[in-house]
């Protein structure tokens, strides 16, 4: 990946977050932290690794993306619709209102070309263990497509993520990939203060999974990572992705107050000035 | 007597009339179903032979995986597998699978509508000394709650066999309710069987002459108690009451116009469930005709109460859904009946 690319994709983002932060402050309701922290990961893998056509979002043979925190999806939503999935202007003007696309937590009766549906936590790694168990039954260890599971740390709390883990280092699912937005925050406060995670790392190697540690905001680390995961034949692979919550926006950076609550009026007029000073 | 068009067991009145558990024509329905379409996948979370998914198991070896503890996990992996276009099947006791997972299989299976079928064994008390924790006597209620999930309870091993061929056949989120204990054989492999349809087991003997009906009632059964209720309707002949047993073996979506019909035509019903009352497959019959066509109705089924060791008949008896309790229930719905 040249810088050339680097810097595309660095305006995506950008422009990813400056949605995000519309959207929510026309919502009035909805996640904010996540969402910033995790828009340069959406953006690489949207804009640069997912073998996808949003033309054919039913394509068979295309990646598989599913989102577990579904309390994420404005990033989610932001992204496909750059992508070429569904209308930005509808995003911003329409997420979580009545009758839309964009549902508070991801539907896909409501937007068919989401892989599922998300929002109660730790369901998401199981659902792409089975995704790549499809796969291998269909393709065995010649398999054509990446299944990619983005979590939260949060979920970690969650014992079926913990079931997954197990079933997926026992199966030796090579072709899935799970990114753990580590980003230390949950709605009660500091992961390490609700539930502590750490040795995070040792946990997943413990249930037979390469992990690869990552900065979340470095398109070259991320794409050594992902290249690293996929080098991997026998294991899944795990990526922890250390991300900054609300990143992007100073006076929302590393508070945990910002997990679930969006940007009023004036707020985000002072997000959207800070960001647009990078455009 | 027997209603000639559901070609049932002759029979199933005999006192050595063959048993077979209902769980058996799962594992068998299974197996034929992977014969018949190589999507179908079968998931167990460490209950295998007891689920009878064993004979799907070494035969497809392939599409089998062994979940584990982990009911969680078994619904939500069998999600992502039908997302990629599988046919699922899984396994597990009631109690766990749809008891522990009810979250994973409201949000990943029905609120995404993929085609998985939960297979709940050991449902009731007839599950007998194992005790309470592994009686389900809830499944029902929070199976028929959920958006589109459909719910069968067959009533022996050949309905089991042919409902879980058919629901490999449907595109929609199924469960499965099975029983443990050994189940007298009510149907043949000639009776039909169709989703949704009622069938009406036990008509009144009045050689085709409406007005030698006399004291008419409806009994309304499902899964196991079905011969039950078959037993009481032949026993209450003889007290002059004109029964008709219709066996219900899809509890969602009902057959609504069966159980209005059955509601204009006896006018008191009866309705026979191993599961608690609250909620179950007599509430579901009861919100229909409250709506439809308002009768009488007595609930035979648990009564807010969790099981415990035992025998099954001993169970049974205890709970209150013995021939004899089916025999009161009748005879005080024909009391109420207007």
């Amino acid at each position: 990946m040249d810088e050339k690319k680097i810097k595309l994709l660095e305006k995506k983002a950008n422009e990813i977050r400056i949605a995000i932060i519309e959207a929510l402050v026309e919502a009035g309701s909805g996640h904010t932290a996540g969402p910033l922290g995790m828009a340069d990961i959406f953006t690489y893998l949207y804009f640069h690794e997912l073998r996808h056509d949003p033309k054919k979002p039913n394509w068979p043979t295309r990646d598989r993306l599913v989102l577990s925190n579904g309390h994420i999806c404005p990033v989610l939503y932001a992204t496909m619709c750059y992508a070429g999935y569904a209308d930005i202007e509808e995003y911003k003007k329409t997420l979580r209102k009545f009758g839309t696309k964009f549902q508070g937590h991801p539907h896909r009766e409501y937007f068919p070309a989401l892989e599922t549906s998300s929002g109660p936590l730790g369901s998401g790694l199981s659902q792409t263990v089975g995704m790549a168990l499809a796969e291998r039954i269909d393709s065995g260890k010649s398999h054509q497509k990446w299944i990619y599971a983005l979590l939260s740390d949060g979920e970690m709390d969650c014992g079926n993520t913990w079931e997954a883990a197990m079933l997926a280092g026992k199966e030796k699912l090579g072709n899935l990939i799970a990114i753990v937005d580590r980003n230390n925050i949950q709605i009660d406060g500091f992961t390490e203060d609700i539930m502590p995670l750490e040795p995070l790392s040792d946990k997943w190697q413990s249930f037979n999974w390469q992990v690869i540690e990552v900065n979340g905001h470095d398109f070259a680390d991320i794409h050594r990572a992902v290249g690293e995961a996929k080098a991997e034949f026998d294991k899944p692979s795990v990526i922890i992705a250390n991300t900054i919550p609300g990143k992007g926006v100073h006076d929302f950076e590393r508070k945990f107050e910002w997990h679930g609550k969006p940007p009023n009026k004036e707020e985000g007029a002072m997000a959207l000035r800070e960001l647009g000073t990078r455009c | 007597m027997l209603n000639p068009e559901s070609k049932l067991n002759t029979k199933l009145f005999d006192t050595d009339v063959e048993q077979v558990p209902i769980r058996k024509g799962f594992g068998e329905g299974l197996l034929a179903a992977g014969e018949a379409d190589e999507q179908v996948v079968g998931l167990c979370a460490d209950l295998t032979e007891s689920t009878q998914m064993h004979l799907f198991a070494k035969k497809f070896p392939n599409r089998f995986i062994e979940i584990g503890v982990a009911e969680q996990n078994l619904v939500t992996v069998a999600s992502g597998m039908a997302a990629m276009g599988k046919i699922l099947f899984v396994s597990s006791y009631a109690m766990f699978s749809p008891g522990r997972n009810w979250e994973q299989i409201r949000t990943t299976v029905c609120y995404n509508d993929r085609p998985v079928k939960i297979a709940g064994s050991h449902a009731g008390v007839s599950v007998g000394p194992d005790g309470g924790t592994h009686q389900a006597i809830e499944d029902i209620a929070i199976m028929r709650v959920l958006p589109n999930m459909i719910v069968l309870s067959p009533c022996d091993a050949i309905e089991a066999k042919k409902a879980t061929i058919a629901a490999a056949k449907t595109n929609t989120p199924t469960y499965i309710r099975l029983a443990r204990e050994k189940t007298p054989i009510i149907t043949t492999e000639d009776t039909p069987f169709e989703i949704v349809k009622a069938s009406v087991i036990w008509t009144p003997d009045v050689g085709g002459d409406k007005h030698r009906v006399s004291k008419p009632v409806g009994i309304i059964a499902t899964g196991a108690l079905v011969h039950k209720a078959v037993l009481a309707a032949r026993e209450l002949e003889k007290d002059g009451v004109s029964a008709t047993v219709v066996n219900l073996s899809t509890i969602k979506p009902l057959d609504a116009d069966a159980i209005i019909a059955l509601a204009r035509e006896t006018g008191a019903l009866v309705t026979v469930e191993e599961h608690q009352i609250a909620g179950g497959m007599g509430s579901a019959v009861a919100e229909l005709l409250a709506q439809k066509h308002p009768v009488p109705i007595e609930f035979i089924g648990i009564r807010d109460r969790f099981g415990q060791s035992g025998t099954p008949e001993e169970l049974l008896e205890h709970y209150g859904m013995g021939v004899s309790h089916i025999k009161e229930a009748v005879h005080k719905v024909l009391v109420r009946r207007v």
